[in-house]
């Protein structure tokens, strides 16, 4: 599996995610400048957390329209893999390839901590490592997490199984309590239909390691790998 | 010929506002019992050159159904004024 790494001005979480798949999961991986409109052959595309454009206008609507991005939007209409981690799930929303939008969190803050999410469905390429219902401890920090869709739209994402993790208690309990931004119906990260495509609010780059005070989150890492080798 | 269009884009009826919310509480706490509600949004101030009025409108239109305004959760309106040449 060979992966490849998209960064924008602003983008933050790069060389986090560069680290975990060469370094950790051990597969070739480069960065790709968001100006440069031909993507390297590579089975799976990372666009990968931060503030590119400074979230000027709406998290992520600048870059969406990056060069790179027609690359990135025909990549994952081919069929191969697409994983958004954070500002990557904000892009990835802009640009079309998954249904919704964000807004603020509902405390209006800026969260910065650990989160425990539940693996709602677990064939998928990403989260074949997992077992249906298991929880995983994965940092989140955003603003703007909150996921939003109208009700015919995750009505849609429940019947096609799109919705991939939704954050949970440790014991994997949903409520509004264990939601930390307000999401709709506590989503943390969904797939396209063709489920090719992952967007997710938590940073699984920062939990692939036992020093960074987690692990879990290799497995979304090995999962792909996995189904991709 | 040269226009200046004022857009306003906010989040749809059917979209929680927080900060408004917030805002709205704020003003609520001050004192201020006149204020029934309170929606936040976006302005934007754009100068262009177009052909004629409709083009000026027609371009506005794609700008933001394009980037200016995510249909998702947004709603926009603008005015359009024509500046002496």
């Amino acid at each position: 599996m060979k992966a490849a790494v998209i960064v924008f001005p602003g983008s933050n979480c790069d060389t986090d995610c560069f680290h975990a798949l060469r370094d950790v999961v051990k597969v070739p991986v480069e960065y790709v400048w968001h100006k440069d409109r031909h993507l390297p052959k590579v089975d799976l595309v990372v666009i990968p957390g931060g503030f590119s454009y400074g979230d000027y206008l709406r998290t992520g609507a600048i870059a969406r329209f990056s060069p790179v991005m027609e690359s990135v939007i025909q990549h994952a209409n081919d069929g191969r893999a697409v994983l958004g981690i954070c500002n990557g799930f904000q892009i990835l929303l802009e640009a079309g390839l998954l249904p919704g939008a964000m807004l603020r969190n509902k405390t209006l803050e800026f969260i910065c901590k650990h989160a425990w999410i539940r693996t709602e469905e677990n064939l998928t390429i990403f989260t074949g490592q997992m077992e249906p219902g298991e929880t995983l401890c994965v940092p989140i920090a955003h603003g703007e997490g909150n996921y939003y869709c109208d009700d015919d739209t995750l009505k849609s994402l429940h019947d096609h199984s799109q919705v991939v993790f939704r954050y949970c208690s440790e014991d994997g309990k949903t409520g509004d309590a264990f939601n930390p931004n307000g999401s709709k119906d506590h989503i943390a990260g969904i797939v396209n239909k063709k489920k090719n495509v992952l967007g997710m609010m938590p940073h699984p780059e920062r939990s692939s390691e036992a020093i960074l005070g987690s692990s879990d989150g290799l497995k979304i890492f090995e999962s792909i790998l996995n189904a991709l080798e | 010929m040269q226009f200046k269009a004022r857009i306003h884009t906010s989040l749809k009826k059917s979209v929680l506002d927080p900060q408004g919310q917030t805002t709205l509480h704020a003003l609520a706490s001050m004192g201020f019992k006149e204020a029934q509600s309170l929606r936040i949004g976006k302005y934007f101030e754009l100068a262009l050159e177009a052909e004629s009025r409709a083009k000026a409108e027609e371009c506005i239109h794609a700008m933001c159904d394009k980037l200016l305004h995510n249909p998702v959760i947004e709603e926009y309106s603008f005015e359009l004024q024509e500046l002496p040449s």
